[in-house]
């Protein structure tokens, strides 16, 4: 891929995933919030492309945009009895967010213009899932267990707190 | 043998009371035959050993100097150990013979006097309690053990004058006497913490030696001032002026209580304290003075009350003050024979004459005003009898028994100053008129027609006997075989009789009782007149020199005044930084929890907010915190 | 060129966009969505500092991966929370779960 045309793709991802992120959080309706989500994920998936890190960008596709967002929509239809519209409103003191999220924003982008990013000149692997597997079973053997239980303790718990447990 | 075994054993003399005590407060007080037989069978043991304990003075020679010691540690810590202990030398073995024997005799008074009473087993209890609390008071080792009988003393006469508990006058007397005591004492525990603190013990023995070193060194200005404060106790529990309105109040218990405590016993205790302490006293002249002219005061203020009074009791209530006041005298002056002497002579025939006005009221149920009897020596002869020997002992005629101890203090008292003297004099004149006036009114004349006395049964005048002769010869036999040469501080002095002073006093003695037989037996000078010639002397001496009276207005207009301003401080000072504490608390404490609205997401705006001023501090004020990553 | 700097602004948009909507949503559901947001966010800075600082090491990715596991189970223990509130309560708006309140 061309320099120019690298370029052009990350403004254009990088818009697309800003954009949908906005429109979740600005949207009215609950299901083009989850709808924008999934295009957000996308977006930030086709980065990861960008990066170089593809395994990670098919496992954003595949558990964020598939699995979370899926889940997300049957969470809005599972919990959303009347229409939609106006199903995601804003409490009242959004303006103190705003203006909260705004000055955090700036101070965290004053920090990374003013740090000396020691950036290392080598060019990114040319097929970097070889190495992320091999660090995954050697160097992260026992989180990668322990994020296995996780989940499925994640499960387990799930299950018994959306099944509800038998009220004496 | 036994007076060995009593010397050794000394201590079970207050502890078997104090078993009786327990024994009947808890079990037996229901059963009364039993309480009383108890009670009896324990005062005897102990006047047995009492009287073993004065045997085995004499036999082995126990001396003043000499004292036989035990101690057991009581409580020992850090800079401070005190013991539990039996200190007997011959005057403690006096005080534990006559205590025991007025008790002894008091009991069984009580057995006719208090039959029926629904408290009997109660009141049999108090009076182990009382009996057992005065033998520890007298067998003390150290000031400690001796403050802890003496307010236990203090508080079995608490109960013994409220024993009618449902008379108010009863109950008010017995916190009279509580509080205005508790006024000394507290003086005498100053005094006692002050000897701690500068000789770094209490025990009588190593003050004794202690104290004259310290005099050597250190002059007497600090040692007066502790000698005053220790003085203090006694002034308030012996009734000396003017902390002695409590004992006239004390009237309201039992008449055999009245005996036993408020004139025998109990009240000579401040006495006790003095001449047990007099290794003390008798270094500071200005502690001796206080004490003699106290003593003198109040014997003259008492008899001079005493002139008055109509009630049987208070009369007798006076004139114990007045005797009292004599002991102190004699302390005073440094005759600490006399003062003990007459102590002794004067708990028998005090005890005798409050058990004949005991058996004269109970004759005649309940009366109490002197000039509502009359006439009784038909109806009551034994009773009569042993008035008759009261009064003569008390007026100082000889051979009865205050002849001889009062002929000892007005010739110490002689020999110390002259005021002094005269004040004693007079005073042994206006006793002898008073308790004669007593006498005359009760027992001759004419009989009261609303009266039907009868004369006391057995049990009552069994006591009137033997006190009786005890006030006859109590104070002849003594004096033959040298009371002087046991009871004594420093060397014994043998100073015979001194006719003139011992003829004076008789004399005044027989003239008072003569005046009181015109006034008040034939009735040829008449009491009322007297008294409309001088109704300020008259008013005077009846309402008591307005004592009470001026304690009630202190007490109303100075504390009371006190009390209210400090009520109004609390009220308004205290009580509103108190609640206006309290209610800034609740109002924050109301403005604060609107904060908690439980909305977790303004809880995150909160969060947030703070991090953003933490993180953008830390990139902007203070780089150097984050280790200068932001170079 | 794009570098470091730019993925990681678009990794501080993502990130206060969905702090935005964590404050401000009402619906349980929304705020679980932007709860996802800003987990995407922190990825994108991992793997944005794997391929710009240690690209022969990937530790980043490895890392991004682990915080994919727990986003995935945090939305579905968060699901299942949410339809148990919805279940006990009958709604899933924030600001009527205020029990904790004075």
């Amino acid at each position: 891929m061309s320099e120019s045309a690298s370029t052009l793709a990350f403004y254009l991802l990088a818009a697309i995933t800003v954009v949908s992120a906005v429109g979740v959080v600005k949207s009215h309706n609950l299901v083009h919030s989850a709808l924008l989500l999934a295009l957000c994920f996308i977006g930030v998936s086709g980065l990861y492309v960008l990066l170089q890190a593809e395994f990670i960008a098919a496992v954003q596709l595949l558990i964020y945009s598939g699995a979370v967002a899926v889940l997300l929509v049957l969470g809005v239809m599972l919990t959303q009895r009347s229409s939609m519209a106006d199903s995601n409103p804003a409490n009242d003191w959004s303006r103190w967010a705003l203006l909260i999220c705004g000055l955090l924003a700036v101070v965290i982008l004053s920090v990374v213009a003013a740090t000396p990013w020691h950036g290392s000149i080598a060019a990114a692997l040319e097929n970097s899932i070889p190495v992320v597997a091999r660090a995954l079973l050697t160097d992260y053997m026992v989180a990668f267990e322990t994020a296995a239980v996780l989940l499925l303790a994640a499960m387990v718990g799930a299950i018994v707190l959306a099944k509800g447990v038998e009220e004496e | 043998m036994f007076h060995e075994y009593a010397l050794q054993h000394a201590w079970l003399i207050p502890l078997l009371p104090a078993i009786a005590f327990v024994l009947i407060g808890l079990w037996l007080r229901r059963v009364p035959l039993l309480s009383a037989g108890l009670a009896l069978a324990v005062s005897i043991a102990a006047f047995l050993l009492a009287c073993g304990v004065g045997q085995a003075v004499i036999a082995q020679g126990i001396t003043v100097e000499q004292p036989f010691i035990q101690r057991v540690p009581w409580v020992a810590i850090s800079g401070l150990s005190l013991d539990m202990g039996v200190f007997i030398d011959p005057i403690t073995a006096m005080m534990l013979v006559v205590v025991t024997l007025v008790s002894l005799m008091v009991q069984i008074y009580s057995l006719g006097y208090m039959q029926g009473d629904p408290g009997f087993g109660r009141f049999y209890a108090y009076l182990s309690l009382f009996v057992a609390a005065m033998l520890g008071l007298v067998i003390s080792v150290n000031f400690i053990q001796l403050f802890v009988f003496w307010e236990l003393v203090g508080l079995s006469s608490y109960l013994l004058i409220g024993y009618y508990f449902y008379k108010i006058s009863a109950r008010e007397a017995a916190k009279k006497a509580f509080i205005t005591t508790r006024i000394g004492d507290f003086g005498l525990l100053l005094g006692i913490l002050f000897l701690q603190i500068l000789f770094g013990t209490l025990d009588f023995a190593q003050l004794g030696l202690a104290i004259p070193a310290y005099v050597q060194q250190s002059g007497t200005g600090l040692l007066t001032l502790v000698a005053l404060l220790i003085f203090l106790g006694p002034i308030g529990k012996s009734g000396q002026f003017p902390l002695h309105v409590w004992l006239p109040d004390a009237m309201e218990g039992p008449t055999p209580v009245s005996a036993l405590i408020h004139a025998a016993t109990m009240v000579v205790a401040g006495v006790y304290l003095v001449a047990r302490v007099f290794f003390l006293f008798d270094l500071l002249p200005v502690a001796l003075q206080t004490v003699a002219w106290t003593g003198a005061i109040t014997a003259f203020f008492a008899a001079s009350i005493a002139l008055t009074q109509r009630e049987i009791k208070r009369i007798l209530a006076y004139s114990t003050i007045s005797q009292l006041g004599y002991m102190m005298l004699a302390l005073g002056v440094g005759s600490v024979t006399a003062s003990m002497f007459h102590l002794m002579t004067h708990a028998f025939f005090k005890a005798l004459l409050f058990l004949a006005a005991g058996a004269v009221i109970h004759a005649l149920h309940d009366q109490n005003d002197i000039f509502a009897m009359g006439g009784l020596r038909h109806k009551m002869p034994v009773t009569f009898a042993a008035m008759t020997v009261g009064v003569l002992a008390i007026a100082g005629i000889p051979p009865f028994a205050g002849f001889f101890s009062k002929d000892e203090i007005l010739l110490a008292a002689a020999q110390a100053s002259w005021p002094l003297y005269l004040m004693a004099v007079v005073t042994s004149g206006l006793t002898a008129f008073y308790m004669a006036r007593l006498l005359f009114v009760v027992f001759f004349g004419p009989e009261k027609p609303d009266n039907h006395p009868h004369e006391a049964p057995l049990s009552m005048c069994i006591p009137l006997g033997v006190l009786g002769v005890l006030a006859i010869v109590g104070g002849f036999v003594p004096y033959t075989y040298h009371f002087g040469d046991w009871v004594r501080f420093g060397p014994a002095s043998h100073s015979g009789l001194d006719w003139a002073i011992a003829g004076t006093s008789t004399a005044l003695a027989l003239l008072s009782i003569g005046l009181a037989w015109l006034m008040y037996g034939s009735g040829r000078v008449s009491a009322e007149r007297l008294a409309w010639r001088f109704p300020g002397l008259y008013r005077l001496s009846y309402h008591k020199y307005y004592i009470d009276e001026l304690y009630q207005w202190l007490n109303q207009t100075v504390v009371g005044g006190i009390g209210r301003a400090l009520y109004w401080l609390d009220l308004y000072v205290i009580d509103g930084i108190v609640n206006g504490l309290g209610k800034l608390t609740l109002r924050l404490g109301d403005g604060l929890r609107k904060i908690q609205t439980g909305q977790v997401q303004q809880y995150g705006l909160v969060l947030f907010g703070a991090i953003l001023l933490v993180a953008a501090w830390l990139v902007w004020i203070e780089p150097a915190l984050m280790g200068g990553v932001l170079s | 060129m794009i570098g470091l700097v730019h993925y990681l602004t678009v990794g501080t948009l993502l990130f206060v966009i969905g702090l935005y909507g964590l404050l401000t949503k009402r619906n349980i559901v929304a705020v679980l969505m932007c709860i996802e947001l800003m987990l995407n966010a922190v990825n994108i800075n991992l793997i944005a500092f794997s391929r710009f600082i240690t690209p022969e090491l990937a530790t980043g990715q490895v890392f991004s991966l682990f915080t994919i596991t727990v986003a995935a189970c945090e939305v579905t223990v968060g699901l299942a929370l949410v339809f148990r509130v919805y279940h006990d309560r009958d709604t899933v708006l924030a600001d009527r779960l205020n029990w904790l309140r004075w």
